[in-house]
């Protein structure tokens, strides 16, 4: 039966009996991580879905009002862990607006290549395990080779290759080394060959465009009205990318194009993201040739950014300053005000709603998560398609558990 | 890119004699919006170009330092067309924690405000399908009250236990 | 006669017990059921891709339905709405089997000391090896893969019988659970008796 006519109230109930109810999830492979659909089937087609979420709940933004603007970085790396980076970026990116800091130029470019190397980091990921879930292995191998090129660029820099922690406050842990910027500039030279492979194998793949195209089409005006963002709207037309339309870092400096499709379906947002890693090679490649000098925390003296660590260890100004920003009750005051800061993660507009009640520590810090808007807008995409789409429009609008439940 | 519209001036046409607190922090603005008239403004932001809601989120007042309401109720809006934001807030106060449901004028807004009432006990009228979104559904306290400690009340020790023997 | 069938067969023959035949070809064909859910689920995929490649260490049949696998490797934090879906897959799982808990968050809750989180899988489920590491490096999940062969191959028994000796739960007894006890006495709150029916 069409769609329009089941959705029609003068049905008869009797059909609605008649559906099917099938639970997906919450241990299934297309599910990646932990959510539960249950689907109201008419034979193979789905009439309605009715997500069940929460498995991976696991208290992240009462965390934040026990731990302090530094302590809660490595709590948000657990957040959306296909992008640990990003979400430092973007939680302190957020304390800084709130704070009022203006970052050093190194610093700014330092966060910006990271930002970026997570988008692909990502979007690797993410179109890799899509085309897993449909099938094909290869590409998936493909893309787990170019992760951990980037896995070792944030282990030579940090020290962890999953999680970070690497942004503070004002400034970065550690400094890069020139051998980092030489393996970024090497992963620059070797990535537009392994990606010109990844994307031969999938785009013109005739399995995969059709098992994708017109597939899970979300319109829009939907798009808008439920606040999808980042490659979920931009693949339904929305032309909307906070780096350009409310910059941050270096994104003013550096030359990029926003990727938008027309379609709307999971092959546009598959797309999407092929064309934004290649944005984004663009950005670190701009921004690691132009990777001013300098600190890369703001000012030494204040009660802002943390000392350099051969200083703490070396002298005693260097401790006592440190002690003075580490220690509770004696760290920088903050505002009594709330703010909002927001970065383009790689998934979607990532922010944070923090209120402070004056000292070094969030009284509430609220994640405005792209994955769960963009999660309750599935019941709109799938209604119509066939059971085996939901794997793919799962794979498409990339959801990530732990940035879903928090 | 259009022009950012006047909200300030929109609001108080829309809504006459009612007290809106408007205020401003490093370029962000905001305005205090009474609860009876939140459904009201909400429609009337919309209708101004505010086409996509942000987020939903809440605030508990209770341990805020000159706080007099004990529950801040959070809309984060933006026009997708200039880019122009709006962070519109609202008071609640015990028992009475209800508020007319955003859903019919943003679908965007229908898991945001069941995240709401999961983590705080904010109901939300008119919503088509309000229950806990994350918890489960024998969960009975609101774990973002700041009157629920931070390591629960035991809930997550009260499953059974299987030994390798029995299973 | 004797000389004769060494001579036609040689080496192609040796006597062993079954257990450590069975326990042998168990140990080597390891059927893992990846219950990801969360970071280390990341690390698990790592583990299994290109650079890493567990299949090296036959392991590499990745089933996601429990009744295919033998080996159930908990990645990721398990959360108090997962726990009962977590038993409930441990128990659809054809003996014999064994469980990984890997990473920190599965270990002992790890960084999330919070209301929601379970901490450490051990308390509801036994666990044979424990991986520290916030997630665990690939490297470390492959040499927990075969410590766990060595295990098997040093305790195995052909119908099971070392895992009828343990009796007893694998991680802290219900009532040392400092905490528990605590809000107990503090609130007076009752928690309700587990009412629970195995499903097999």
């Amino acid at each position: 039966m069409p769609l329009d006519l089941i959705e029609s109230p003068d049905l008869d109930a009797g059909y609605r009996e008649g559906l099917w109810t099938l639970n997906f999830g919450p241990q299934h492979p297309a599910t990646h991580t932990t959510l539960r659909l249950v689907l109201k089937l008419d034979g193979e087609m789905v009439v309605e879905a009715d997500p069940d979420i929460g498995f991976l709940h696991s208290g992240f933004e009462k965390l934040a009002e026990v731990l302090d603007y530094n302590q809660y970085v490595t709590i948000v790396d657990r957040m959306n862990y296909i992008s640990p980076m990003a979400n430092e970026i973007a939680w302190h990116h957020a304390v800084e607006g709130l704070l009022g800091i203006e970052l050093t130029p190194r610093c700014k470019y330092i966060r910006t290549i990271f930002a970026e190397l997570m988008r692909i980091h990502d979007h690797l990921l993410c179109t890799g395990t899509c085309v897993l879930d449909l099938g094909g292995a290869t590409a998936f191998m493909y893309a787990f080779n170019e992760r951990e090129k980037i896995y070792e660029i944030c282990e030579r820099a940090s020290g962890q290759r999953f999680h970070t922690s690497y942004t503070r406050v004002g400034g970065l842990l550690y400094d890069v080394t020139d051998d980092w910027v030489a393996m970024v500039r090497d992963f620059c030279k070797t990535f537009p060959r392994a990606y010109r492979d990844f994307a031969g194998l999938v785009m013109k793949n005739r399995i995969f465009v059709e098992r994708t195209r017109d597939v899970g089409v979300l319109s829009k005006a939907d798009a808008i009205a439920g606040g999808a963002t980042g490659p979920v709207a931009r693949a339904s037309g929305v032309e909307r990318d906070l780096r350009r339309d409310e910059p941050y870092l270096a994104y003013n400096d550096l030359d990029f194009d926003v990727c938008c499709a027309q379609g709307g379906d999971c092959y546009s947002r598959f797309q999407v993201r092929m064309m934004e890693m290649v944005e984004s090679l663009k950005i670190i490649e701009q921004a690691i040739e132009n990777l001013p000098s300098g600190p890369v925390f703001i000012s030494g003296t204040g009660k802002e950014g943390l000392p350099d660590k051969t200083e703490v260890y070396r002298s005693i100004e260097g401790l006592i300053h440190h002690f003075e920003n580490i220690m509770p009750n004696r760290q920088m005051p903050s505002p009594k005000e709330s703010y909002y800061g927001a970065t383009e993660s790689p998934n979607g507009e990532l922010g944070y709603y923090i209120v402070s009640d004056g000292d070094f520590k969030a009284y509430r810090a609220r994640t405005r998560p792209p994955s769960v808007l963009h999660f309750s807008l599935f019941n709109r995409m799938i209604r119509g398609c066939m059971l085996s789409d939901v794997a793919a429009v799962l794979g498409s609008i990339n959801i990530i558990a732990a940035e879903l439940d928090r | 890119m259009s022009e950012s519209t006047n909200l300030k001036e929109v609001l108080e046409s829309k809504l006459p004699g009612v007290a809106l607190a408007w205020s401003e922090f490093r370029s962000q603005q905001r305005v205090r919006v009474p609860a009876l008239q939140i459904a009201q403004a909400l429609r009337a932001l919309r209708d101004a170009g505010m086409d996509q809601i942000v987020d939903i989120t809440a605030v508990d007042m209770l341990e805020y330092p000159g706080a007099t309401d004990r529950f801040e109720v959070v809309y984060l809006l933006l026009d997708t067309q200039s880019g122009q934001r709006l962070t519109v807030k609202t008071h609640l106060n015990e028992p009475d924690l209800k508020l007319p449901s955003a859903y019919p004028i943003w679908i965007g807004a229908d898991w945001l405000e069941r995240e709401v009432y999961d983590m705080f006990g904010i109901v939300f009228e008119g919503h088509p399908n309000f229950k806990r979104l994350l918890l489960p559904d024998a969960f009975e306290s609101f774990p973002l009250r700041k009157d629920y400690p931070v390591k629960g009340r035991g809930e997550r020790h009260n499953f059974p236990i299987i030994t390798r023997a029995e299973s | 006669m004797a000389t004769q069938i060494n001579k036609q067969l040689g080496d192609n023959v040796f006597l062993t017990s079954i257990d450590a035949a069975a326990s042998w070809a168990r140990a080597n064909s390891l059927w893992p059921m990846p219950f990801a859910t969360a970071c280390c689920g990341i690390e698990l995929m790592s583990t299994a891709a290109s650079k890493h490649d567990l299949s090296r260490f036959g392991s590499e049949v990745m089933r996601f339905t429990p009744r295919q696998c033998d080996l159930m490797i908990v990645a990721g934090r398990v959360v108090m709405k997962m726990i009962p879906v977590l038993q409930r897959i441990w128990l659809q799982m054809p003996e014999p089997k064994w469980c990984i808990s890997m990473g920190a968050c599965a270990c002992t809750g790890g960084v999330f000391d919070t209301y929601a989180v379970v901490q450490g899988i051990d308390r509801f489920l036994p666990v044979d090896i424990y991986i520290p590491g916030c997630p665990p490096r690939p490297e470390q999940l492959i040499k927990a893969i075969m410590d766990l062969q060595e295990k098997i191959k040093k305790t195995g028994t052909y119908n099971a019988r070392e895992f009828k000796l343990r009796i007893l739960p694998d991680g802290p007894s219900r009532f040392d659970q400092d905490e528990l006890v605590r809000i107990r006495e503090r609130n007076g709150f009752q928690l309700e008796e587990p009412k629970y029916d195995p499903i097999h």
